[in-house]
Parts: C-alpha cells; sequence; structure tokens
C-alpha cells in the first residue's frame, strides 16, 4: 500500500513537469478599503473576489490561492505601506484591489520595483496610463477619463449646449472632469473642485451652477458623496431645468441610498448587471444567492476580472511564476471570459473596452436597479496610450 | 547606605535591554528572513523621534501643541519638493527641512505663545490645519493626492539610503542623538528654567526669567527635531501628502507620548513602539481594532497616568521593596 | 444678485447648524472646563437615531424627537460613567480620553449598524423647493433656518431667564462659587452634558438628510466646532452664536467666490485646485488672527 502511494506520487510528480519551479499556493495580496464610510465598496470587491475564488474551487491551474486582504482606510501612505507589507513580508505573487487613484500612485512604486505584478481593479489614474506605465502594472477596470468620455459624447448625441462641471478634488476627480470635457462638444462654462473627501454639503457649488445658466450639470462623486449630490441636486430644485448627467455617482451601492432621485439620472459604465453573457448570468445569480440582500456593482465585477486575468496566466505558465516575462505574455492576451463579454489590452496594459449607458428603472421586485439603455462607444481605448513608452 | 539611586532598577533594565535590541534588529531581520519587521521598525524610529521632539515641549515645557504633526509635513516636502525640482542631495535637502521647521516654529511660537491652555492647544492646531491647507492646494505638487519620491536622498558614495538597513541606522543614530540632546538641555539650566515654568510660570517670572524667550527656544528645538523626522518619514515612505500633517495624526502624537510616559527621557519611545506595534497587532487580530484601542486610551488616561514609564518604575519598587536591604 | 443671496441663506443655514453643535461643546467647556472631543460622536449619534427611529415610526418629525431624547440619554451615560472622571484633570488628558470615545464610538457604530451608513429620507413636504423672493430655495434647509433661531431663541431664554440658566451662567465664570451655594453640581453637570448632548444630536439628525449618514461624520465637523467654541470665547453662548455665523458665512461664500478671484491671477488648473483649500484655510485664518488680537476669543465668559 505504501509502495504503491508513493508509485502514485512519482507518477503526479513526473506528469507535472515543471514541478520544481511550481509553488505550494499562489499568493494574492488585496489592498483596498475596509474601514470608514467608503468600506461598502471595499466589502463588494472582496465578495466577488471571493466568489471568483468560489467558482474555481479556490485553485487556479491546481495549485491552491491564498489571498491576503488590507485595509487602506482610502489613505495613500497607509495603502502604501500595506501594499510594501504585502511584498516583504507576506511575499505575495499579485497585487490586486485598489479603488482610489491617489492610493494606487503612492504604491506602484515598490510593486514595480519588486517586479510583482499588480492588477488594478478600479483605480486608473491617467499617468500610469501614460508615462508612468509599467510591464508589471495590469488594470481590469478602465483609464479614469475613459467613463466620463463616454457620457460626452452622449451628451453630444443628446445634443446638449452647455454643461457646469462639478467634482472631487484629488486625482480621479480631476481626471473625470478632464474626461468629460475632451469628447464635449459644446461649451463648459463653469467647473468647481470641492474638498475630498471631507466636503459633502454642496449647495455652494449647486448654486453657482444655476447661476451659471448651465444648461446642463455633470458629477462624479463616487460612495457616499454620491448619494448626498443626488440628495440636494434634488432639493435645490434644480432637477425639472437643468439635467444631471454622472459618472461613478450611482451604482448599487448608493443607489438604495439614493432612491428616487436617481430615477432619470444618466450614467456611464463599462459594466451594467444586466449584460447579457453567460458568465456575468452567473456571477450575478450566485452574487446574489451568496451574499442575500447585496447586488454586485461594477468594482466587484472588476475585483472578479482580476481574479479571473491572474488565474489565465497561472494556466498558461503552468504555475512557474518566477518566469516575468512569460507572466507578462499571458496576461496581454486577457484569455478569460470577462464579465463585460470580453475586452483586449492596449499597448499601456488598460483594456479597451465598450462603455454603456445605464438608466436607473424599477425591477420585477419593485426594487430600483441599474438598467443597460444603450451601448455609447465601442472598442474604446484612453487617450494616454501614446504616452506609455511600451509598445 | 548613603542616599545613592541604584542604576540597576527594573525601568533602567528594561530601557537599556530595548535600545540593544533596537540596534541589533537588523540582525534579527536578516536572520529570520523578516524584511518587514525591518520597514516597521524603521518608521517606528522615525516616529519616536518625533515623539521624543514633541515630549521636550509638551512634557517638560507643559506646552500642549497639537499641531506637532506640521513639522513632519514641512520636513518631508522640503525633501519632496526639491527632490521633485531634481534636487536630490542630501546635504541641500535636510538643512533645508530643519530651516523651514526652525522658521515655521519660531513664527508660529512667537504668536500661539501669547495664548495658554486651551487656547494654545487651538491655535496650534489651527497652524497646522492651515499648513495643511496650503499644500493641499499646491497642485505642481501633487495637492491632495500628495507626491511620491522617486529618488532617496543622497549623500556620499558610501552612503545608500535605498538600503534598509543603512536607512535604519541612519534613523537609529539621529533618534539616539535626540534623545542625548534632550537628555543634556533638561539637565542644564534652560532645561531646569523650562520644567520650572511647566509647574509654576508665575513664579518663574516673578524670579526673572523671560520665560517667553525660554518657551519660544524649546518650541524651536522640537520643531526642528520633529521636521528632521519629517524628512526621514518622507524617505521611508517614498512619499508626502498632507495628510501626514493632519490634526489626527498630532493626536496619534501626544498619545505616543502619553502612552510612553510624559516628561520622561525614553518615555516617547516606548510610547511609539507601544502604539505602532500595537496597531500592527490588533489590526491583524480584528478589523474592528480601535474598539479595543479606544477604551484603552481612556484607562491608560485614568488610571495609569506615568504611561508604561510610570508602569515600570511603579513595578520596580514593588520588585525591590520585597528584597531585604 | 439671487447667487448673492442664496450663498448668503446658505452660510446662515451653515452658521445656524453649526450653532447647535458649538454651543453644547461651550457650555461643557466653560462649566466644567472640559475638552470634548466626542462631541461630534454624539453628532453621529443623533444622526444615526433618526434614520433608525424615523424608519420604525414612519415619521420624520417623531423619530427626529426620539433621537434628540435618545442622544440626551447617551449624553447622561458617557457624561455618570467616563466624563465625571475627567473633570479636574488637565486638558491634555481630555484630549486622549475623548480621542479614544471617538474611537469606540466609531467603531461600535460600525458594529451595530455597519459600515455602508443610512439614509434619511426626507418626507414629500420638505423635499420640494420653495420660491422666496421670487427664486427657488430648498424649502428643508429653510426649515433648518427657522428650527434652528427657534432653539437659540430657547437656549438663550434657558440660559438667560431661568434658574438653572442662572446656575449655568454661574458655573461658567465661576466654578467653585456654585459649588459653595449647596447646588447639586454633580446633577448640574450631568443636565449640562446631556443638553449639549441633544443639541449635538439635533444638529446632527438635521444634517443627515443633506448629508447622509455615515461614520466618522462628526470629526469633520467637530474641529469647526472647536474654532467655534473658541474665537467666541469658552463659555460664551453669545460668542458661539456670533462666531458660529462668522464661519458659516465664510465658508460658504469663501468657497463660492474664492475660485473666480484666483482665476483672474492664476491658470484654471491652479486655481481649482488652490481654491478649496485656501477656503477651508480661511477659518483657520480667522481663528488665529482673533486669538493674536483678542487671546481669549471675542466674548470671554466673565463679559458675557
Amino acid at each position: 500500500m505504501r509502495n504503491a502511494l508513493m508509485a502514485a506520487g512519482a507518477v503526479v510528480l513526473l506528469a507535472a513537469q515543471p514541478a520544481l519551479a511550481q509553488q505550494k499556493s499562489i499568493k494574492i495580496g488585496f489592498v483596498s478599503t475596509f474601514s470608514g464610510p467608503t468600506a461598502v465598496i471595499g466589502n463588494d470587491m472582496r465578495n466577488s473576489f471571493e466568489l471568483a475564488l468560489d467558482h474555481m474551487g479556490r485553485k487556479m491551474g491546481g495549485i491552491p490561492v491564498e489571498v491576503i486582504y488590507e485595509d487602506d482606510a482610502q489613505k495613500p501612505d497607509v495603502g502604501k505601506q500595506k501594499t510594501e507589507k504585502l511584498i516583504e513580508s507576506d511575499k505575495v505573487d499579485f497585487v490586486t484591489g485598489y479603488i482610489w487613484s491617489n492610493v494606487l500612485l503612492a504604491s506602484i512604486k515598490p510593486v514595480v520595483d519588486s517586479k510583482t505584478f499588480l492588477i488594478s481593479a478600479n483605480a486608473g489614474p491617467s499617468q500610469i496610463a501614460g508615462e508612468l506605465c509599467s510591464p508589471y502594472f495590469f488594470s481590469t477596470s478602465w483609464q479614469n477619463d475613459q467613463t466620463p468620455q463616454a457620457m460626452g459624447l452622449y451628451m453630444n448625441q443628446k445634443g446638449v449646449k452647455s454643461v457646469f462641471l462639478i467634482g472631487p478634488n484629488y486625482a480621479a476627480g480631476k481626471d473625470m472632469l478632464a474626461g468629460v470635457a475632451s469628447t464635449f462638444k459644446g461649451k463648459v462654462v463653469g467647473q468647481e473642485l470641492t474638498t475630498w473627501p471631507s466636503q459633502l454639503d454642496f449647495s455652494a457649488e449647486l448654486a453657482k451652477a444655476k447661476a451659471s445658466g448651465a444648461e446642463s450639470i455633470f458629477v462624479f462623486y463616487p460612495g457616499a458623496a454620491g448619494v448626498q449630490f443626488l440628495n440636494q441636486y434634488a432639493a435645490s430644485g434644480l432637477k425639472g431645468s437643468v439635467p444631471l448627467y454622472t459618472a461613478f455617482t450611482i451604482d448599487e451601492l448608493s443607489l438604495p441610498l439614493q432612491k428616487d432621485n436617481a430615477i432619470g439620472v444618466p450614467g456611464a459604465q463599462e459594466w451594467v448587471n444586466d449584460l447579457p453573457n453567460e458568465q456575468n448570468k452567473k456571477f450575478v445569480a450566485d452574487y446574489r444567492k451568496k451574499y442575500t440582500g447585496l447586488r454586485p456593482t461594477y468594482y466587484g465585477a472588476q475585483a472578479y476580472d482580476a481574479a479571473q486575468l491572474i488565474n489565465s496566466a497561472v494556466v498558461a505558465t503552468k504555475g512557474n511564476l518566477s518566469d516575468k516575462a512569460a507572466v507578462q505574455k499571458a496576461m496581454e492576451k486577457a484569455d478569460f471570459k470577462s464579465l463585460r463579454g470580453g475586452f483586449k489590452f492596449g499597448n499601456n496594459h488598460f483594456p479597451i473596452q465598450n462603455f454603456y449607458l445605464q438608466d436607473v428603472v424599477k425591477d420585477a421586485d419593485g426594487q430600483l436597479s441599474l438598467k443597460t439603455v444603450a451601448t455609447i462607444v465601442k472598442d474604446d481605448q484612453d487617450r494616454f496610450h501614446d504616452k506609455c513608452p511600451m509598445k | 547606605m548613603p542616599p545613592k539611586t541604584s542604576l540597576l532598577t527594573l525601568r533602567n533594565i528594561v530601557v537599556a535591554l530595548l535600545l540593544i535590541a533596537l540596534a541589533l534588529l537588523p540582525v534579527y531581520a536578516q536572520l529570520a528572513g523578516d524584511r518587514f519587521a525591518l520597514t516597521l521598525f524603521t518608521r517606528i524610529v522615525i516616529m519616536a523621534l518625533a515623539a521624543v521632539s514633541l515630549n521636550l515641549i509638551l512634557g517638560f515645557g507643559g506646552m500642549m501643541s497639537f499641531g506637532h504633526a506640521v513639522y513632519l509635513g514641512i520636513g518631508g516636502y522640503a525633501v519632496g519638493m526639491l527632490a521633485k525640482e531634481g534636487v536630490y542631495s542630501g546635504f541641500v535637502q535636510w538643512p533645508v527641512a530643519i530651516l523651514a521647521s526652525a522658521l515655521f516654529a519660531l513664527v508660529i511660537g512667537a504668536l500661539s505663545l501669547r495664548t495658554r491652555g486651551v487656547y494654545f492647544i487651538m491655535i496650534t492646531l489651527a497652524f497646522a490645519q492651515m499648513a495643511y491647507y496650503i499644500f493641499a492646494g499646491i497642485a505642481r505638487y501633487g495637492g491632495d493626492d500628495g507626491l511620491t519620491i522617486y529618488k532617496r536622498s543622497q549623500f556620499i558614495e558610501a552612503l545608500n539610503l535605498s538600503d534598509k538597513v543603512q536607512f535604519y541606522y541612519v534613523c537609529l543614530v539621529i533618534l539616539f542623538a535626540a534623545i542625548y540632546l534632550v537628555y543634556r538641555l533638561i539637565n542644564s539650566r534652560f532645561g531646569m528654567v523650562l520644567q520650572g515654568v511647566r509647574s509654576n510660570e508665575v513664579r518663574m517670572r516673578a524670579i526673572g526669567f523671560a520665560t517667553y524667550r525660554y518657551k519660544l527656544t524649546a518650541f524651536v528645538i522640537a520643531g526642528v527635531l520633529c521636521g528632521l523626522s519629517g524628512a526621514l518619514l518622507a524617505n521611508q515612505a517614498d512619499f508626502v501628502s498632507p495628510s501626514v500633517m493632519y490634526w489626527t495624526r498630532s493626536g496619534d502624537l501626544i498619545i505616543m507620548v502619553v502612552l510612553g510616559g510624559m516628561g520622561t527621557v525614553i518615555g516617547p519611545v516606548m510610547g511609539a513602539i507601544a502604539l505602532l506595534v500595537l496597531e500592527e497587532v490588533l489590526s491583524g487580530f480584528t478589523e474592528y481594532w480601535q474598539i479595543i484601542l479606544g477604551p484603552l486610551l481612556l484607562l491608560v488616561v485614568l488610571f495609569a497616568r506615568g504611561g508604561i514609564d510610570g508602569l515600570l518604575a511603579t513595578l520596580g519598587e514593588r520588585f525591590t521593596l520585597r528584597r531585604p536591604s | 444678485m439671487t447667487l448673492f443671496i442664496e450663498q448668503c441663506l446658505n452660510g446662515l443655514q451653515f452658521g445656524l447648524l453649526l450653532f447647535m453643535l458649538a454651543a453644547g461643546l461651550t457650555l461643557v467647556f466653560g462649566i466644567m472646563d472640559l475638552v470634548n472631543l466626542a462631541h461630534g460622536s454624539l453628532y453621529m449619534l443623533g444622526a444615526y437615531f433618526a434614520a433608525t427611529f424615523s424608519a420604525l415610526t414612519g415619521s420624520f418629525v417623531l423619530g427626529a424627537i426620539l433621537a434628540m431624547l435618545a442622544t440626551l440619554l447617551v449624553g447622561m451615560v458617557v457624561e455618570v460613567v467616563a466624563m465625571r472622571r475627567l473633570y479636574g484633570r488637565d486638558h491634555l488628558d481630555h484630549v486622549l480620553g475623548t480621542f479614544g470615545l471617538i474611537l469606540f464610538f466609531n467603531e461600535s457604530v460600525r458594529l451595530i449598524w455597519g459600515p455602508a451608513g443610512l439614509a434619511l429620507p426626507l418626507p414629500g413636504w420638505l423635499q420640494q423647493p420653495i420660491s422666496i423672493l421670487g427664486f427657488q430655495y430648498s424649502a428643508y434647509k429653510f426649515s433648518i433656518i427657522v428650527v434652528s433661531l427657534i432653539v437659540a431663541g430657547g437656549l438663550y431664554a434657558l440660559v438667560m431667564r431661568t434658574r438653572i440658566g442662572m446656575l449655568i451662567r454661574a458655573g461658567a465664570s465661576n466654578r467653585e462659587m456654585v459649588g459653595a451655594l449647596g447646588v447639586n453640581i454633580k446633577l448640574l453637570y450631568t443636565l449640562v452634558f446631556g443638553l449639549g448632548a441633544a443639541l449635538a444630536g439635533l444638529a446632527g439628525l438635521m444634517q443627515a438628510p443633506i448629508l447622509t449618514v455615515q461614520i466618522g461624520m462628526g470629526e469633520n465637523i467637530l474641529i469647526l466646532a472647536f474654532v467655534i467654541t473658541v474665537i467666541g470665547g469658552i463659555g460664551s453662548i453669545r460668542g458661539a452664536l456670533v462666531a458660529a455665523l462668522l464661519v458659516g458665512f465664510i465658508d460658504t461664500l469663501g468657497r463660492s467666490y474664492l475660485p473666480d478671484m484666483l482665476r483672474e491671477v492664476l491658470s484654471p488648473a491652479a486655481a481649482s485646485t488652490l481654491a478649496p483649500a485656501l477656503s477651508s484655510m480661511l477659518i483657520y485664518l480667522l481663528m488665529a488672527i482673533v486669538l493674536i488680537v483678542k487671546p481669549e476669543g471675542l466674548f470671554s465668559a466673565g463679559q458675557r
């Protein structure tokens, strides 16, 4: 019996040829926000990432997966410190997560210096798409400007003549406002940046938007600030006269708090829960089954895709993660079934993908949910990719 | 027995062991392959330096500055802004950090020290918040998002701050030097006056001391030491952002000083180690770690006023009392 | 011109709201000589209670009243359990101990209500904008102004016209004397602390529909309340009112007009980054100037 076992072991060893280079486990570090008011976003990303691992049987290419979650507290310096810990102390093979552009910008140096792969599941600052791009960096989300650019295109289609821009004063906020301004053909009559994340009263900004005589308002406020903005917009009496256009302001996390204030407010997104591909249907259904009472968001869908991207690279390299060039090549293929129905990577490792128009409707249960209305733009690539020296 | 205090008290033994452990930490990190311990303790040593500097005015001078973290930012931005402009030499960066901190401390000290008590707490807070917002508003140096530093300060060929062990020892030597400086200061005539001001300023003035000038001098020295700590912190993090000078960071520094033991030379070092290690351990243990830390702080305030240092001294007394002498 | 009037109303509303918060702080500060950083936590609790109770009762007004009572109760319990032990200690102990309480309250709220935050929806009659002097203004913001003015008036009457008010005033200017007169000082302290807590709770619940109910919502506004207390002079209700209105106007008008002024001299990109930072700074600048000129605040407790 004992001999038989040993023989079987030997066969298994022989079968997996590059066994010497193979690892005991795939270690993934996950940096996101798990405390404070925006912890809901981090929790949703974690839920979806866990669901992806469940779907894979918690193994990648037959190797068990170990995930270490770290809380960045929405602070760049904390995020950087946690990232360093993951690399130095836990010696992870991949780091992923990253909601906030400023946290990502602070954290990217130690990751790239140590030749660890970083997959951003949300943040996409313009610098990293351009001059700071790296072979070790990949994104399963978007470059910040892309989504608002799509919104700008939609506003052109609607024939909007002028807009007033409002957003938070941090890396992504500036990217977003610049993004919409770059595609919008009408006149940008004014722009306001607010202190982030502390300023929550937008009455002064709304009053200025009203006084400016702009035909429309565009905003970017992720998380709780988006709830506050919509509430105040509704109370200001602007809703009937000055329509609102958004990016990343209305999602499944904020919707239960925004309620009817969100109805009729369009947003642009690369993923919506009703995208008609099989993997997405399974994802949404299983998510709602596993986490009762919750609905998946685009943050979660991106985290799910990040897990799939890592898996595809592990499978393609047969678990030999020490060959960095091979891992990079494998990831560049984006060889997995994305929840948004597939995308390719550009030279800067950001996705080239479609953007959809989403609207708020009441679903079968009588609850508010998001619905795809139209495809605004197909195979969109960010406008910074030619600044990236990688070819 | 002559009334000579023994050097071999529990407290002194612990302190000596602590200093030796700090000095030997890189050896452990090397042997155990625990590179993160080195990263963590580099940060702890730097924060200990900031706490030691705060202790000089808070513990010995009785000046409750609630804006001390501002110098972390000023020192850090001196390094970061110069690096952004292509000046990497530490021989330029660090003196600028020190001068800028000294100048800032001189100006706000001169104004703030006209007030006392709660008003002093609030005015130091106000100046720190102003600096916070100024740095948050400069788009060229990253604004709210902070500034990534791509090259650490450069000194001579032989000294490479990017090497973790070398950098750790640089920080440690500076910390030890600062501790020694504070020790010499408080045992000098200057230090005596300063402590006299803490217990009774009116009397000190009546005796004929220009207390304002003594306080201001201490305020500037503390600012300089903390600014240096800021320069180190920016190098350690390769990053500086306005958040290092937010008021809660000043609160953290106060916690370190009080937790370790106010008005003792080595207390703040113990406080910094205790707080940062506690944070690291508790946050690994539960996501809700602040629910433990919060009441713990209240308990320290209510029942252990001397902090860790005081606790060691009390324990030591009990320990020696049991022995016949 | 309508923009200016609207911004002034916004400033007035914000100032009055800050006054609710600062009034309790300045009373506790003046009478018990206690620096209470956890005052912002009571503001947060008021909002959480209001969201919970109005969801339970289905009525915004009823929920608000219950929430005020609940914060009053929590305030008195906190006073008896923790704060009482801090009286007579030095300010440093207050800062540390109550800083610890902030951490405790934040995490407790996260355990009880979860990290997501809550919404406090307004009843329909408060959601519609109303028209004042020919322009549209948020009915809810207007009602905050009205309620705050009533409360401010009530507080003034309480402090200036009643026996308790007399004791409060006496306590603020000479603590030992009140004790020596045989007043039950412990009870007075608990009441005053509870009153401050209820006012903070009221501020929190009034702000809740505009801003969502979330963890840490008290910390940002707490520092503003402290600034007001100090500018106004510790222990002075009148000072708190004047300072709160000053801060409210400066903050709102600064945010509104500073960007345009800066755009005249700087590039638009630099101006839009610098402006929000500078307008946040103005308040601290005001406080520093007041303290340098009058080191005890505008109205110190001795001369109310």
